[in-house]
């Protein structure tokens, strides 16, 4: 068996009582397209917080790369490959979109000379389809060309692995398509992702894998009908009532259908 | 690149123009012009905390002070003055590397009055400590030889020099991996911060950048008046007094912080100096009008633009969009 290029071992956060993530275990291989769902609350946006040093974990480890990487902080992350997007977009946005992912290319980056760094920002820039935009001030963006804007700076990072958290979280239904078609083009350049998200018609078009977060823990993962098919994702997300009343409807359902 | 130019076509002759008053007037307009070149000097340093980096640092009377009592208590141990000087700046830089260890953590305005306490905390122990410091008595220091006339044009050519490396180094970091790192903290910290910037070794970097040239302007202006007291070397009205040179010039701009300052001593003078009773008031006034009508600064206001615009193109009609 090769070693799985991130591994996340026993890792857990409490902030206080709370325990926010608590012995999360799971690993990323290269090439997958891995989602992360889970309730408002479960602790997703915790754990991708903890795999990129923005918080210090309270316990477990997180190996990258066969590297234990587990109190790293986030710049740190960024260059050694494991690049992420913010659930709302962190822009510098006084500067131009082009300065924005040059930002990215210069400083995390393998970029020597600024002028490699540009040549990179700018070939990020066509890949998501912002390079009539590069010399716009970010702010001036609107949402959907800044969710582009945060996924062009984080590929000029040449991440190995890249965390993307709600990427489509406000878009309508006609721009989740074109972010669905952009994220299989990343992946297609061999880049290791980890998607957070609600929306299950993403996660079903795109995922190889699930991962279920519920109060902090990994309820379940797997195959995405699988896991979408456990009663404890189903409780998880509907209440123990509402699954209890749907298991039984499938007994009666499967029992007609036998007679 | 273009800002640099556009800001060298006022800044050398400016320089030139300093370096000519002892020739071409009196020991009153010399003392002046060494005023600019001290106050460009300390604004360029604030420049890189409060401007690039976006941290409004009130530290800098910290930094004249500890450079100011270096610089003091090395000459009368017998160091020769400019050593004095030399050391003083790597005292003062020292101090910052470690204070801003500890400091940078805050942020906004919590960072504002960590890094202004900074100030009153060394003049206590500088009012305190008398055996070292000479307490509220304040320090003596050897008077420079050779007459009024040529001590002024000694020590107007070395802040001359002294503002010159300022914007040197401005520039260099202007144009650096540094520099665009400061801008991105300023823009957002945890973005940098996410895109590789290894913020807390940069902020680090511009709070020393901060503080070196002005523990120098210190010791130099101790070794200039020959005497320095607490209250004048960690002097509250002067912290607040540089940001506001530069922010009237345009902070996070190269030669913006030059700029006020010069506009700075000419209001000082002409203005401040006919109300002693209201000085301060009206320095004030001037901090609201700025914050409100040129939150940029004068570098960056639109009538400072269209001037620029008629000069560097030689049909005016032609500028019009």
């Amino acid at each position: 068996m090769t070693t799985p290029l991130l591994q996340v071992d026993q890792l857990s956060k409490n902030f206080g009582g709370v325990a926010a993530v608590s012995k999360v275990s799971f690993a990323l291989e290269a090439g997958q397209i891995v989602g992360l769902i889970g309730p408002n609350g479960a602790g997703k946006t915790t754990l991708v917080n903890l795999m990129t040093g923005v918080l210090r974990p309270s316990g477990g480890s997180v190996r990258f790369n066969g590297l234990d990487v587990t109190d790293q902080r986030p710049y740190q992350a960024s260059r050694r490959g494991l690049a992420r997007t913010f659930q709302i977009v962190q822009p510098f946005p006084q500067m131009t979109v082009l300065e924005n992912v040059l930002a990215g290319a210069l400083f995390a980056g393998p970029a020597k000379t600024r002028d490699e760094a540009m040549v990179q920002a700018l070939d990020c820039l066509e890949f998501v389809g912002l390079a009539d935009l590069a010399q716009r001030s970010a702010v001036s963006l609107t949402l959907p060309s800044r969710k582009r804007l945060e996924l062009a700076k984080s590929l000029a990072m040449q991440p190995k692995v890249l965390l993307l958290d709600e990427v489509n979280a406000g878009l309508n239904s006609a721009e989740i398509v074109d972010a669905i078609e952009l994220i299989r083009k990343i992946a297609a350049r061999g880049i290791t992702i980890m998607l957070i998200e609600h929306l299950m018609k993403v996660v079903f078009s795109l995922c190889d894998r699930l991962l279920v977060l519920h109060h902090g823990e990994l309820i379940a993962q797997g195959e995405p009908q699988a896991v979408a098919n456990d009663p404890k994702v189903i409780e998880a997300y509907l209440g123990s009532k509402f699954a209890a009343k749907m298991a039984d409807q499938q007994a009666y359902l499967s029992e007609v259908n036998h007679v | 690149m273009n800002s640099l130019r556009s800001g060298l076509m006022w800044f050398v002759p400016l320089t030139v123009l300093l370096a000519l008053t002892p020739f071409i007037s009196n020991n009153y307009i010399v003392q002046q012009a060494t005023f600019v070149c001290m106050y460009a000097t300390l604004a360029l340093s604030w420049n890189f905390m409060g401007g690039y980096t976006g941290y409004p640092s009130f530290s800098t009377s910290a930094f004249i002070g500890l450079g100011a009592y270096a610089g003091a208590i090395l000459q009368n141990g017998g160091v020769p003055m400019v050593l004095a000087w030399v050391i003083a700046t790597g005292v003062t830089g020292l101090f910052a590397a470690c204070l801003g260890y500890a400091i940078l953590r805050m942020k906004g305005h919590y960072f504002a009055i960590g890094s202004i306490s900074i100030v009153e905390i060394l003049r206590l122990i500088a009012a305190s400590w008398s055996s070292f410091t000479g307490g509220g008595e304040g320090l003596n220091l050897p008077i420079f030889r050779g007459g009024p006339e040529y001590a002024g044009m000694v020590f107007l050519y070395a802040f001359l020099v002294l503002m010159l490396v300022a914007v040197l180094a401005t520039v260099l970091v202007d144009r650096s991996r540094l520099g665009f790192g400061l801008r991105c903290i300023e823009q957002n910290e945890d973005a940098a911060d996410m895109v590789g910037v290894n913020v807390n070794a940069s902020k680090i970097a511009a709070f020393v950048l901060s503080a070196i040239f002005c523990g120098t302007a210190g010791a130099m202006s101790a070794s200039w008046v020959s005497y320095i007291s607490p209250p004048d070397a960690f002097s509250i009205v002067m912290t607040l007094k540089v940001p506001v040179m530069a922010m009237l010039g345009g902070a996070g701009t190269m030669f913006g912080p030059v700029f006020g300052a010069l506009v700075f001593v000419v209001i000082e003078q002409s203005v401040l100096s006919r109300f002693l009773d209201y000085n301060q008031a009206i320095l004030g006034l001037i901090i609201v009008f700025l914050i409100f009508f040129l939150p940029g600064g004068l570098l960056r206001s639109t009538l400072f633009k269209q001037f620029k615009q008629r000069i560097l193109t030689k049909d005016p009609q032609e500028s019009k969009p």
